[in-house]
């Protein structure tokens, strides 16, 4: 049997309305090992102006690089309390932050091991179909070869990994268009 | 690690794209570059797993979340959740939200000139049972101005937000109601190219989930991506 998949639609003006009640600023609660870091950023749109009506969603491994889902078998350690999941709006000045830890590396399909990311869908009246993009770590010797970095135009890669804000805390900000645009994955 | 199963591309068609300039805002919110083409690593064919845990009892049901009824038609929405295969997708999140009878959200930026009702806050949520079937009760939304072109109207709509069982198949779409007169002028029903998708948007009457002196029925299913091949089933 084969179905046409249902169209994606924007999530509109209104979207605090229906998905505020599962926001989630912090992804590693307490008990949850891994080195912790604030991710902070901003969503501009294609006249540099800061969008106001967004939501970011990540997803993503805990520190031993294991995901919390039934497919992801490996033999790795799973804490009860761990989930991978964020959810955070954006503000009046288009700007968003969620902490959380520094996921392990997760296999890629050829068997190597990807460098440490998350991924991230990036939501927002005006956009019809939610953007997917990755956030890597700054200084990560795994970033050299991740296979899904390497697919990317070198002179692009660096949208995708953030950069140091202090301590504990990194930048990455979402570039729709122009100069530094965010790089987008057909996946 | 057992072999990954990944997920199909969407038909063409079936999606809209990123810059349609008839919503004038995707023009200045789309990516002008490529979208650069990647696998379906661990990290894409998995997602975050919700269940019952995560939603209250009465959460599915918009009319009674304060002390009286809201104002305008009861209706009970329900369908099933399946993938492109025709499979039944159980235990996923499905959260709605939604204009008042009146076509007014209570959201600090709706400034339209139309009543709010303390009554109804216009959200809800639920998981879906094994055969992926879902179930809400709320009422009627109104159609409501925009200020996308001149005299632009949008048509009666119940936001759907999705799961699924991996990244690759979050899904944020829209409900729309038979036979509105409103629908061949709006542009984000207009922006899915494929007819059949297009109209597997809009919700069909149901009387058989119609509740006699209490509310009509509309069913609406929704259709995520199917995996790439059939998983193996194990033998009885």
């Amino acid at each position: 049997m084969s179905l046409f998949a249902s169209g994606n639609q924007t999530v509109g003006p209104y979207l605090h309305i229906g998905l505020n009640w599962l926001i989630t600023r912090d992804v590693a609660g307490k008990g949850i090992k891994g080195e912790r870091t604030a991710i902070a950023g901003r969503l501009v749109d294609g006249d540099g102006v800061g969008v106001s009506d967004g939501m970011i969603e990540i997803w993503q491994a805990n520190a031993e690089g294991r995901y919390a889902h039934p497919e992801d078998t490996q033999k790795k350690p799973l804490e009860s309390g761990w989930r991978g999941f964020a959810r955070v709006f954006t503000d009046s000045k288009g700007e968003f932050r969620f902490t959380t830890i520094k996921p392990g590396r997760v296999p890629a399909p050829d068997g190597s091991l990807q460098a440490p990311h998350l991924v991230a869908s990036v939501f927002m009246r005006g956009m019809l179909k939610h953007l997917c993009t990755r956030i890597y770590f700054p200084g990560d010797a795994a970033n050299h070869d991740d296979p899904v970095l390497r697919l990317v135009p070198p002179a692009r890669r660096g949208t995708l990994i953030a950069k140091r804000a202090g301590k504990s805390a990194l930048e990455w900000n979402v570039i729709l268009q122009g100069r530094n645009e965010t790089v987008f994955f057909d996946l | 690690m057992k072999k990954l199963v990944g997920y199909r591309k969407y038909h063409p068609g079936t999606q809209p794209a990123y810059n349609y300039p008839p919503y004038r805002s995707t023009q200045k919110r789309c990516p002008t570059q490529p979208l650069v083409i990647a696998p379906q690593t661990l990290s894409e064919i998995t997602g975050p797993v919700f269940g019952w845990d995560d939603v209250k009892e009465g959460d599915n049901d918009l009319t009674r979340q304060h002390k009286g009824d809201p104002i305008g038609e009861r209706i009970i929405v329900s369908g099933r959740v399946l993938d492109e295969n025709g499979r039944a997708v159980p235990d996923t999140l499905v959260e709605i939200w939604q204009a008042n009878a009146a076509g007014r959200y209570p959201h600090k930026t709706d400034q339209h000139n139309a009543p709010l009702d303390r009554n109804f806050s216009g959200a809800g949520r639920t998981v879906t049972d094994k055969e992926g079937r879902y179930r809400f009760v709320t009422i009627r939304p109104g159609e409501y101005p925009w200020r996308n072109h001149h005299n632009a109207w949008r048509p009666a709509h119940i936001h759907f937000s999705l799961f699924g069982q991996a990244f690759l198949t979050r899904m944020v779409t829209q409900m729309y109601f038979p036979g509105d007169p409103l629908l061949p002028y709006d542009p984000m029903f207009t922006c899915i190219e494929n007819e059949a998708a297009r109209n597997r948007l809009v919700s069909v009457f149901d009387w058989e989930s119609t509740i006699p002196e209490q509310a009509l029925g509309y069913r609406f299913d929704i259709v995520l991506r199917g995996r790439e091949e059939t998983p193996m089933e194990k033998m009885p």
